[in-house]
């Protein structure tokens, strides 16, 4: 895609395209001067997204849930492929209904789930892409490397999920190009809820989770120093107005600020050392398409992370080793699996450190349920054993 | 014709329900089913002829396998009107990737660009289940299989189009060897691949309405595309 911007491939073929679909150029026009105001500002090729017009059938375009400013604008000028309309507002299809109802269902159903501890991050998934009962892909990839210090989780429509992430690594990509630094996850995560935004409302369905480590070039993994108490006992600086979702750290003595969680003091107070500390270490991101973008130390998306997160808020806490934090994501990827329809098959994790993310075998879990029943079939021995002999 | 898309290919019982509003819908539901098999140094894309639409068929000589260059193949199942537009599509990006570029496109790059294409067209999809079979870079047997909207992903087999939730369990077992215990797991020879694709599309056009006619089976190895025709149940 970056070399089609270079060659400028897209004007070409966007003129071949016109005389098909008149409305492409609008909608996609208006859609990359939104957020032409962003870095990415010269490239014209964001997407180019054909937008249903009713002209082509005889029908009131409130049939479609289409808004008539779309309309307007083709009728005016149909035949400039580079209008660049700053008069209207961002227009694109939008609203609850669907403006054309589909005839078969997206891929959906997931758990994932990430979190940071003193040795990085950890992420792990399941490989279950469903599609309304039918299981589309019992070993999809979850689990997308970004580039080599920055890993997303996606969650939602795996189409979406999938595209949005390859958009993101090549901005993240002419970022660092154009900068010599690679971008924080902090600055990632704002880079993808501004691309997600201008399709607030439609069917898009993204909840992606951004896991990376930021520091720049230097290997600087020791000068994190997560979860000490040495900051200050209250700090109004710290203005974190998005809610957190937060895991108990063991270690946090501070209790002092009366807040709605305790937890939030805690991590409050983690970002103010990371902020003193240039915001190098570990960070996890949380962006959806609905315009959510949230940091946190714990987040486990999808329609089995209920489950995971009971695994998780038990047995989290920041001084784990990587071989505990291991089994934990794994322990309860596989309860999500276990009680959730939608999630099952393997388990995927990848660990982020300061030199970059290390990815772990694909684990089936059948081996596992077998185990487990073995488990239980010992243990009910056992136990009858015990009363046996009472 | 009544039909409702919100389940494609299933017939809508006829009985009152009150009073019902029709809208046109752009899309329609032709059947047919495709299915792609990677080998160690060939790969097999195979489909049905039959074109159909609710309760007729339209043609029993409509081959769901297009040839794109050398060493891919691509298998679209769904809306026949769709999958004509995108098959020409396609055709003209490889055309322009051969003029500008002075090769031919990979079966990856393939698959990856028709990822693009399917997904500019996010909120009005194309309705078309496509598969591409083809040789690597390395000479490998490749498959990449979509969703309408355009995730994809490589496989070694997959079966896409009406029967698919039919065919891909048979697939696993005889392919992916799943499910099974204690068996040994031995890499697939071209013949062998060919007539387990037999066998497959035969049951499949037992149990499927969709599925019949026909079987087009196009075997592509480093030699070129070899397509071969059988004939499969006409009912």
């Amino acid at each position: 895609m970056a070399l089609q911007d270079i060659c400028n491939f897209q004007s070409v073929f966007e003129d071949s395209l016109t005389t098909e679909y008149p409305a492409v150029p609008h909608g996609k026009k208006i859609a990359s001067n939104y957020v032409s105001g962003l870095p990415f500002s010269n490239n014209k090729s964001l997407f180019h997204f054909y937008i249903p017009v009713a002209e082509y059938l005889d029908e009131s375009p409130i049939q479609f849930g289409q808004i008539s400013t779309v309309q307007n604008c083709s009728a005016d000028s149909s035949e400039d492929p580079f209008l660049t309309s700053s008069t209207l507002p961002t227009c694109l299809p939008f609203a609850s209904s669907q403006s054309v109802p589909l005839p078969f269902p997206m891929a959906h159903g997931t758990t994932t789930l990430a979190f940071m501890f003193q040795g990085g991050v950890l992420a792990a998934a399941d490989t279950r892409s469903s599609c309304s009962g039918l299981v589309a892909c019992p070993a999809s990839q979850k689990i997308l490397p970004i580039h080599s210090h920055l890993v997303g989780l996606t969650s939602g429509t795996s189409a979406d999920c999938a595209l949005w992430k390859r958009i993101l690594a090549r901005e993240l990509r002419l970022y660092q190009l154009r900068h010599g630094r690679r971008l924080s996850t902090s600055g990632a995560a704002k880079l993808l809820s501004h691309m997600l935004h201008p399709f607030k409302g439609t069917e898009l369905c993204v909840a992606a989770t951004l896991c990376g480590w930021d520091g720049g070039e230097v290997d600087d993994g020791c000068d994190y120093h997560g979860g000490t108490e040495t900051g200050p006992g209250s700090h109004g600086e710290t203005t974190k107005n998005q809610m957190t979702e937060q895991k108990n750290f063991v270690d946090s003595t501070n209790a002092k600020v009366s807040l709605a969680k305790d937890e939030r003091f805690s991590f409050s107070e983690q970002c103010f050392i990371r902020k003193k500390m240039n915001l190098s270490g570990p960070s996890l991101f949380y962006v959806c398409s609905d315009g959510t973008r949230l940091r946190g130390m714990l987040f486990s998306v999808g329609s089995g992370s209920p489950y995971a997160y009971s695994i998780l808020d038990q047995g989290v806490h920041w001084g784990l080793t990587v071989d505990e934090a291991k089994s934990i994501a794994r322990e309860a990827v596989y309860r999500a699996t276990y009680r959730d329809a939608y999630s099952g098959n393997c388990v995927d994790m990848y660990h982020i450190t300061s030199k970059g993310w290390t990815r772990r075998n694909r684990e089936d879990l059948k081996e596992e349920y077998y185990r487990e029943k073995q488990r239980r079939k010992h243990e009910k021995t056992e136990r009858r054993d015990v009363t046996f002999s009472d | 014709m009544f039909q409702h898309f919100g389940d494609p290919g299933k017939m809508k019982d006829y009985h009152y329900t009150g009073p019902v509003e029709h809208k046109f819908s752009p899309y329609a539901f032709n059947g047919g089913t495709v299915l792609a098999v990677a080998g160690e140094d060939f790969a097999i894309v195979a489909s049905d002829t039959r074109l159909s639409e609710g309760y007729s068929i339209h043609s029993r000589d409509s081959p769901k396998c297009y040839k794109l260059t050398d060493t891919t193949v691509l298998g679209c199942s769904g809306f026949h009107g769709d999958c004509l537009t995108l098959t020409k599509i396609i055709d003209a990006r490889l055309k322009m990737y051969k003029h500008s570029n002075n090769k031919t496109m990979t079966s990856g790059a393939i698959a990856a660009m028709l990822s693009t294409i399917l997904y500019s067209r996010r909120f009005f999809p194309y309705y078309v289940y496509n598969i591409i079979g083809g040789l690597d870079e390395e000479g490998k047997g490749a498959v990449y299989s979509f969703d309408p909207v355009g995730s994809y992903q490589r496989d070694t087999y997959k079966a896409g189009g009406s029967a698919s939730a039919m065919l891909q369990p048979l697939l696993d077992n005889q392919i992916g060897f799943k499910n099974m215990e204690g068996v040994e797991h031995v890499p697939l020879t071209k013949d062998k691949a060919v007539q387990l694709v037999k066998d497959v599309f035969i049951s499949a056009a037992e149990r499927d309405v969709y599925t019949g006619d026909a079987l087009r089976i196009c075997v592509i190895t480093k030699e070129g595309i070899n397509e071969e025709t059988i004939p499969l149940r006409k009912d």
